[in-house]
């Protein structure tokens, strides 16, 4: 479980997040959603520990996330930046292997070896694996990017919008791998994902924590969130819920 | 062949040719040839190749610390920071030894790196080119304080050695410093996943597990401990850093862990060859490496910012 | 009418600036005078008429030059035009040997110079300018590159020279505020002059052509005509004063600046000679400042690329682009 407690964070003299407390159980998919400048994004880099906020503390698994040394963070919870921000020329493999970086700290193994192909044939990389990224169409780097978070073999996975200029096949792949690896088992994995489109978490999420203006605006289960009401006041439009085939489909009006 | 033997077979024979080339022929018998080869050749071959190594990587850190491809020391203001400390030192102290006034250049460039990177922070990513741009401003701002202070205090003809690299002046007992490239080198080596995780991104290598600030910071260090020791011994050689880096990137990638080795081969072939070619085309006279590599590093240049089309954020 | 109201205003600020600039050239002529006055004061004229030339050329360059790129942060210098030049005088002397280029007449040469300037200055704004439009910056990176590869051609074509040769040019290409090359002053203050009435001339058309291409062409202006026009002038200009007094990056981006600041209207026919003006007056003023007063020969050129520099960082930061 990921605990949040009475966060703050403010850059430039802005707010960017007051008094956040939230609590994100383990398994599944929780999805963060929220206008734009509602601290998504912040939040998400504090749960990673890769921001100091200004109050508050962030646990992970019960470990205060900003106390834990780098090396033993990056094997709790791993973050995939938002947009694709890699420039360097590296082959699908190498990108993917640097997800084990935080386990052989540069010496790898033949577990790691391991590792790396396992996460390339879960999202189904291998036959691209000695392909320079550049080569890739966007849909299939931002694929390389996430094996490459998921090879770091972490309990906690946080996405920063991966869905972002991405073709809805794509999109749909990603989210549908994701879901199918988040079910419960031995090697099930938590999620955190920051969602842009409300159908994409209606869809795939598990939980939902809506965000706006800095502070959590409901969290819950999905049916409970991605309601009327809810969404109305959160981004100020109105919106009907249609159910489809037992799959609620959000709509604004 | 496999790729390390072919670059040591050409390192081999530029160092060849480097050792039998100059303004006194080692064959005719005139001058003892192994006096020749071991108080001149001998130096002048070997400080080639150390700058070029030094240089190469140099510009590697420099573009994954900002990660940006279009920059190396010279387009940072670098070697113009570590000039301004070298003024300093020489006119505070004299007579300091030659490794003082080194330490004082590296601080500089140091210095001169983080200003610059505080600098950077306020520039939107977006624009590769802005970069190079703010950069060679800055250190044509850094350049002409020196000019004005040297040319005030008489030391012009010092500013004029650190600025254009050459090996003319390279003998035994005046190159030595260039050994500490080789140490700072394999250093580098021995850190080359962390130097590629910083091209990650600030965020996305701490994500990984990397102590981003420490990373950087030992990365330009080493940048600012080259460029000193280049600057004060022979000279600076401009976009050295730049291409090396970009050509071998091309080709192979940027998995630095395999690729440092390629690049400082390079690198110092590069730099021999100029060095070569400066002998043997207007003897008597030698032209500097820094005039041949500037008129071939600003033409390679000019065709990556223009051969590449412009590559969108988004694929 | 706000114009009928606007231009004496204008001129005003114009007249105004004028006065500094006699006033910044009486002192500079008369301060501190001793025997023998004649001399000194023909020394002295000799070297404000070089600063007030250069000083007016490469404001009113600068000024032309942003229109045509439609950019406010570039001038002549950063883009590699005073490089071009010095790569097209070492070239003369390497295809011309140093004995025939002394034999040249020199107001010959200098004409001929800048002819070629003129030539080569269209050919790289068609490869440079018109395609780099949309991307600025990479156009401006381009102009930078260029002129350290022209400065390099020229350092390389140097080494190749003589000696005696590379002395020569030594003596033609390094002049300074310190060693003004006066033996050009009639044949460059001509030319400017001249240049500077032709851009007077195009004042209006400029006006319209600021508004940008397909804007000015809608408003039936030959745009392409007078892009040619303002580019030969600037090449002209730019020429004539980096015969005088050797590569300035950015004086004229301090000239024009300022100039803007005093005529916001951003009429060309008050913009081109209030950034002559200020030009000039930077110049005098400041070498003024540094050889009489301070006795520092020759900071002036090094001060005004310091502050040129920190001006061109700080209207970046400002706009947060270029």
């Amino acid at each position: 479980m990921i605990t949040v407690s009475n966060l703050s964070h403010e850059a430039g003299g802005a707010r960017i997040l007051s008094d956040v407390s939230v609590e994100i159980p383990s398994g599944g998919i929780t999805a963060l959603i929220g206008p734009n400048g509602a601290g998504k994004s912040t939040l998400l880099h504090c749960l990673a520990g890769l921001i100091r906020p200004a109050a508050g503390a962030v646990y992970i698994d019960d470990a205060p996330v900003l106390l834990l040394a780098d090396r033993d963070r990056a094997r709790a919870v791993a973050l995939l930046q938002q947009s694709q921000t890699i420039v360097n020329r590296l082959t699908v493999r190498e990108l993917v292997g640097f997800g084990r970086w935080p386990h052989h700290q540069g010496r790898p193994g033949p577990e790691d070896a391991r590792l790396t192909q396992a996460a390339l044939e879960t999202f189904e990389l291998d036959q691209m694996a000695d392909r320079p990224l550049e080569t890739l169409s966007g849909g299939q780097r931002q694929r390389a990017q996430v094996a490459m978070v998921w090879a770091q073999s972490t309990p906690w996975l946080l996405l920063d919008e991966p869905l972002n200029a991405l073709d809805p096949k794509y999109a749909r792949d990603l989210m549908h791998r994701l879901h199918e690896l988040t079910r419960p088992g031995p090697e099930a994995r938590s999620v955190v994902v920051v969602l842009h489109d409300i159908n994409a978490a209606a869809t795939w999420a598990d939980r939902v924590v809506a965000m706006k203006d800095g502070r959590i605006h409901a969290s819950g289960e999905s049916a409970e969130i991605l309601a009327p009401g809810v969404l109305g006041e959160l981004y100020e439009t109105r919106f009907d819920v249609l159910d489809h085939e037992g799959r609620p489909v959000v709509v604004s009006r | 062949m496999r790729p390390w033997v072919a670059w040591a077979l050409l390192l081999g024979a530029l160092s060849a040719v480097s050792l039998c080339v100059g303004a006194t022929s080692i064959f005719t018998g005139e001058l003892d040839a192994g006096w020749i080869l071991a108080i001149s050749r001998f130096p002048r071959t070997a400080a080639a190749l150390l700058t070029g190594v030094g240089l190469a990587l140099a510009g590697v850190v420099v573009q994954q610390s900002v990660q940006n491809r279009m920059v190396e020391p010279s387009l940072i203001g670098t070697p113009e920071a570590a000039m301004l400390g070298l003024l300093a030192i020489t006119l505070l102290a004299p007579g300091a030894a030659i490794v003082t006034k080194m330490s004082v250049a590296a601080v500089a460039a140091l210095l001169g790196m983080g200003v610059f990177l505080a600098v950077a922070r306020a520039i939107p990513r977006h624009d590769p080119m802005l970069l190079p741009i703010i950069g060679l401003i800055y250190g044509g701002i850094l350049f002409s304080s020196s000019i004005w202070i040297a040319w005030t205090t008489d030391l012009m003809q010092y500013l004029g050695t650190w600025r254009l690299g050459e090996f003319s002046g390279v003998m035994q007992g005046r190159y030595e410093m260039l050994w500490i490239v080789a140490i700072v080198a394999v250093l580098l080596y021995a850190i080359a996943d962390r130097i590629t995780l910083l091209g990650f991104g600030e965020a996305q290598a701490r994500s990984l597990g990397l102590n981003y600030a420490q990373t950087r910071g030992i990365g330009l260090a080493a940048v600012a401990v080259i460029t000193a020791v280049i600057v004060v011994t022979v000279g600076y050689l401009p976009f050295v850093g730049l291409l090396a880096p970009n050509i071998v990137s091309r080709w192979r990638g940027d998995n630095l862990r395999a690729n440092l080795p390629v690049v400082a081969a390079f690198g110092a072939a590069s730099v021999l060859s100029a060095d070569i070619l400066g002998r043997v085309l207007r003897p008597p006279y030698e032209i500097p490496a820094g005039t041949i590599f500037a008129v071939f590093g600003a033409c390679v240049f000019l065709w990556m910012l223009n051969a590449r089309p412009a590559r969108r954020a988004h694929g | 009418m706000p114009g009928r109201h606007g231009a004496p205003m204008a001129d005003r600020r114009v007249l105004m600036l004028t006065g500094v600039l006699l006033a910044a050239a009486l002192l500079f002529l008369t301060w501190h005078l001793r025997e023998p006055m004649g001399f000194i004061l023909s020394l002295r004229a000799g070297k404000l008429a070089a600063l007030i030339l250069v000083g007016a050329a490469t404001g009113s360059a600068t000024v032309l030059f942003q229109t045509i790129v439609g950019n406010r942060l570039l001038t002549p210098g950063i883009v590699g035009f005073d490089a071009l030049f010095i790569f097209l005088q070492t070239m003369l002397v390497l295809v011309l040997g140093g004995v025939g280029f002394t034999q040249l007449h020199p107001n010959l040469t200098f004409l001929g110079e800048t002819a070629l300037m003129t030539g080569a200055a269209l050919l790289l704004f068609h490869v440079l300018l018109r395609r780099g439009a949309e991307d600025i910056a990479r156009m401006v990176l381009t102009g930078i590159v260029l002129g350290l590869l022209l400065r390099g051609l020229s350092d390389f074509a140097q080494r190749l020279l003589d000696p005696s040769e590379f002395s020569i040019l030594q003596f033609v290409t390094f002049a300074s505020f310190n060693s003004v090359e006066t033996a050009n002053l009639g044949v460059a203050g001509g030319l400017i002059a001249l240049a500077m009435l032709g851009a007077l001339r195009l004042a209006p058309s400029l006006d319209v052509a600021a508004l940008g291409r397909p804007v000015a062409r809608g408003l039936g202006l030959g745009y392409d005509r007078v892009v040619m026009q303002a580019l030969a002038l600037v090449a002209v200009l730019v020429s004539a004063a980096t015969a005088l007094v050797g590569p300035m990056t950015f004086l004229g981006l301090i000239a024009a600046s300022l100039a803007r600041e005093v005529v916001p209207e951003s009429r060309h026919a008050l913009l081109l000679p209030a950034a002559a003006v200020i030009g000039a007056i930077t110049l005098v003023a400041g070498q003024f400042l540094f050889e009489r007063l301070l006795g520092q020969q020759g900071a002036l050129g090094v001060v005004v690329e310091f502050l040129g520099g920190l001006l061109f960082l700080a209207l970046v930061f400002g706009r947060r682009r270029l």
